[in-house]
C-alpha cells in the first residue's frame, strides 16, 4: 500500500527557497530588465526581444566575443599540455612532494585583483622589473599600455602563470593514483615513454583534465577582475573582453536593458560551450 | 631456456630484501617460489624481470647476462595477483597490446591472440572491456596476454590468490597444460603449501629473503633440508620438539619416548630437534601411530573430511590432523598417537640428519 501526500514538499522546501535566492531570484531580475527599457524612477517600458536582437547583431559584440574566444582558447592550449608536462615531471614520492604542491597552489591562493596589479607593475616600462629589462636592457620595445600585441602578451602569461597550477594540481592526483602494477605491465609489455603516456597516463587522467578542462574553460571565459586591473581593456579595445564589455555597458554607460540581454546571451553561451566539452569529452565513457 | 641467479641481492634503504640468493630454473616444468607473504617472491620475481635493479650478483638467461638489460628488452611475461589489464582497451587490446609494441603484422596479431583467447576461453568477450568481465575473466585476459606474448619467461604472482575458491581450483589445473610445451620458463609464487603440491616441477622455498631448499617438489616435501623449510612447506603448520637421543631411544620431555630406526639410530647421542608433520599426529592408536601424547585441546576445526585440533603438552603447541570427523572437546585432555617413522631429525644447526 503506498499513500500519497504532499509531505515531500516540505522536504524540498529548504533547498527551493536557498536555490530561489541564490540563484532564480536575481537570474529573473536579469531576464526582467532584457526585455524592458528603464530611464529610472522605476519606470519600464516593453520592448520584447529588441535588446537580444540589437546584441547580436551588434559589432561590438561580436568583436568582445571574438577576443573571449581568442583568449580562452590560447590559455587553454597553454596550460592543458604545460600542466600536464609540470605533473609528469614532478616527484611522486620523497620529501620534495610537499614542497612541489605548496609552491604550485601559492600563485592560487594570491587574490584576483592583485595578481592584475603585480603584473601591472611588474611590466611597467620604467620602474617594473620585467619591463624595465625588456626596455631598457635587452632594448625591447614592450608597453602594453600602447601595444595590443604586448597587452595580449602580458594577459596570457599572466593567467598561465596564475592558473596553469590548477592544471597541474588536478593532473598530478590523477597521475599519482595511477598504481605501479601498470607501469611495470607497460615495461613488460615493452612499451615505450610516449605509449605508456598515450595508453596509461592520459587514460587514467581523463576525468580529472576534464574536470580541469572545464574549469578553465568557465573562468577564463567569466574572467573579468584582473585583465580589468592589468589593461582596463586597452589599449583601445584591444583587450576589452566579455565581461569587461558588459560592465561598461551596464555601469559604464547605464544601458540596463542591453547589458541585460547581453548577459543572458553570455550566460548561454558559457553554459551550451561547457555542455559541448563535456559530452564530447566523456562520449566514449557511455557507450 | 634457463634462467640463472647468481649470488642475487636486493637492498632497500638498509635492509636487504634478498639475501643472497643463487638458483637455476627451467623450462619444461613449473618452477614454484613458495614462502609466506614477505618472504621475498615477489621481490625476485621483480628482479628477475628488470622492474628493480640488482644490489649484487648476475642475471643470465640462457648463458647471457642479462643483468643490466632493461625490463622491456627481457622479453618476459608477469601476471599479477590484481588483475592488471589496461582499463580503456578491449580483452582482444589487451592481448594484442605487447605484439603491437613489438611491431607484428597485424595478421600475426589477429592468430596468436585468438589461439591465446580460445584456449582460455576468452572468445566472447573478446570487444568487452576489462570492467565489463568478472574477475576469472580479467586474469584470463592477463593470463592470455601472457601465453600470445611467447615470452622466454612467464612470473606469475600469486595469479590466483583474489579469485574465488571455485575459480581458483579450475584455473590452477588448467595452468600447467597452458604452458606445456611453449618452451618458457614457468615460475609461478604462491603462499600454499598446497597448491605447489599440485603444480609439480621444481619447488624453491623462501624464507626472511633467501632459498632455503630448492628441488623437485615432492622431494622437498619429504625430505626438509631444515627445520624451516620443513615449516615453510607445511600447512597447518609443522609439530616441532626438542628432544634427546640415548642409545636408541628419543626422549620427547620427561615421559615421551620411541624407538629410533634407520639413520636416525646411527646418530651420536645428544639433543636434536624433532619435526612431524599434522597429518602424522592422529587421535587414535594404530600399528604406525603408537607413541602417546597427552595434550589439552585448544582449539578444533573440522572440516567436512578432516578434523584438526591444536593441543598443548609440556611447552609445546601441536596440531593434529586426521581424516573423517573426530569429536574433540575443547579444554580437555586427550589422548593423540604419533608415527615416529615420519619424524624428521635436525642437529643444533638446524640442517637435517635423519
Amino acid at each position: 500500500m503506498k499513500t500519497e501526500n504532499q509531505r515531500a514538499w516540505l522536504l524540498v522546501l529548504p533547498v527551493l527557497v536557498l536555490v530561489a535566492f541564490n540563484a532564480l531570484i536575481p537570474m529573473m531580475t536579469v531576464v526582467n530588465y532584457s526585455v524592458q527599457e528603464t530611464f529610472g524612477d522605476n519606470l519600464f517600458f516593453w520592448q520584447g526581444l529588441d535588446w537580444y536582437e540589437q546584441i547580436l547583431r551588434s559589432e561590438r559584440f561580436h568583436a568582445a566575443l571574438g577576443r573571449q574566444f581568442l583568449f580562452t582558447g590560447l590559455i587553454l592550449v597553454i596550460e592543458v599540455p604545460l600542466g600536464i608536462a609540470i605533473a609528469l615531471s614532478m616527484p611522486r614520492q620523497g620529501l620534495w612532494v610537499p614542497v612541489c604542491l605548496v609552491l604550485m597552489a601559492l600563485p592560487m591562493l594570491i587574490p584576483w585583483n592583485v595578481v592584475g596589479a603585480m603584473w601591472n607593475i611588474f611590466t611597467l616600462p620604467d620602474i617594473g622589473l620585467l619591463g624595465y629589462f625588456l626596455n631598457h636592457t635587452l632594448g625591447i620595445n614592450y608597453d602594453m599600455t600602447q601595444d595590443p600585441l604586448a597587452a595580449w602578451i602580458t594577459i596570457v602569461t599572466m593567467d598561465v602563470w596564475h592558473w596553469t597550477s590548477l592544471v597541474v594540481l588536478l593532473a598530478y592526483a590523477g597521475l599519482v593514483s595511477i598504481p605501479d602494477a601498470y607501469y611495470q605491465a607497460a615495461k613488460i609489455d615493452g612499451a615505450s615513454n610516449w605509449a605508456v603516456f598515450r595508453f596509461i597516463q592520459l587514460p587514467k587522467m581523463k576525468t580529472v583534465l576534464t574536470i580541469a578542462i572545464l574549469l578553465r574553460f568557465m573562468d577564463s571565459f567569466n574572467i573579468y577582475t584582473e585583465p580589468f586591473v592589468l589593461t582596463g581593456g586597452g589599449p583601445g579595445n584591444s583587450t576589452t573582453l566579455l565581461s569587461i564589455d558588459l560592465v561598461k555597458m551596464a555601469l559604464g554607460q547605464f544601458d540596463l536593458g542591453p547589458a541585460a540581454a547581453m548577459s543572458l546571451i553570455y550566460f548561454a553561451i558559457t553554459l551550451g560551450v561547457s555542455w559541448l566539452f563535456y559530452t564530447l569529452m566523456t562520449k566514449d565513457d557511455l557507450n | 631456456m634457463t634462467i640463472e641467479l647468481r649470488n642475487v641481492t636486493k637492498r632497500v634503504g638498509a635492509n636487504l630484501h634478498i639475501k643472497e640468493t643463487s638458483l637455476t630454473l627451467e623450462t619444461g616444468h613449473f618452477n614454484v617460489l613458495l614462502g609466506e607473504t614477505g618472504s621475498g617472491k615477489t621481490s625476485l620475481i621483480k628482479l628477475m624481470a628488470g622492474l628493480d635493479p640488482l644490489a649484487s650478483g648476475q642475471i643470465l638467461m640462457d648463458g647471457q647476462d642479462i643483468s643490466k638489460l632493461n625490463t622491456q628488452k627481457r622479453n618476459i611475461s608477469l601476471v599479477h595477483q590484481f588483475f592488471i589489464n589496461y582499463p580503456h582497451m578491449t580483452v582482444f587490446e589487451n592481448i594484442a597490446s605487447p605484439l603491437k609494441v613489438a611491431g607484428m603484422a597485424k595478421s600475426e596479431i589477429q592468430g596468436r591472440v585468438e589461439e591465446a583467447a580460445d584456449i582460455l576461453q576468452l572468445r566472447p568477450m573478446l570487444h568487452r572491456r576489462p570492467h565489463e568481465l568478472s574477475g576469472g575473466q580479467q586474469q584470463r585476459t592477463a593470463l592470455a596476454r601472457a601465453i600470445a606474448k611467447e615470452s622466454r619467461a612467464v612470473f606469475l604472482d600469486e595469479p590466483l590468490a583474489n579469485l574465488d575458491y571455485k575459480l581458483r581450483e579450475e584455473l590452477r589445473d588448467q595452468l600447467p597444460e597452458l604452458f606445456a610445451g611453449r618452451g618458457a620458463v614457468v615460475v609461478y609464487a604462491t603462499s600454499e603449501p598446497e597448491e605447489a603440491l599440485l603444480l609439480g616441477g621444481m619447488t624453491a622455498l623462501m624464507h626472511d629473503g633467501h632459498v632455503t631448499q630448492f628441488g623437485p617438489t615432492a622431494e622437498i616435501y619429504r625430505k626438509p633440508a631444515n627445520v624451516i623449510s620443513a615449516d615453510v612447506f607445511s600447512d597447518p603448520p609443522i609439530n616441532i620438539g626438542q628432544i634427546t637421543k640415548q642409545g636408541t631411544e628419543a626422549k620427547l620431555g620427561d615421559l615421551i619416548r620411541w624407538q629410533l630406526e634407520g639413520e636416525a639410530a646411527t646418530l651420536p647421542d645428544g639433543p636434536y630437534t624433532v619435526a612431524i608433520r599434522p597429518n602424522r599426529v592422529l587421535p587414535r592408536r594404530s600399528e604406525s601411530a603408537n607413541v602417546r601424547l597427552i595434550g589439552r585441546v585448544l582449539v578444533t576445526e573440522l572440516s567436512g573430511s578432516e578434523s584438526s585440533a591444536h593441543f598443548s603438552f609440556g611447552n609445546d603447541n601441536w596440531v593434529s590432523l586426521s581424516a573423517g570427523v573426530f569429536p574433540f572437546r575443547v579444554g580437555e585432555e586427550h589422548e593423540f598417537f604419533m608415527e615416529p617413522a615420519h619424524c624428521h631429525y635436525f642437529g643444533s644447526d638446524g640442517n637435517r640428519v635423519a
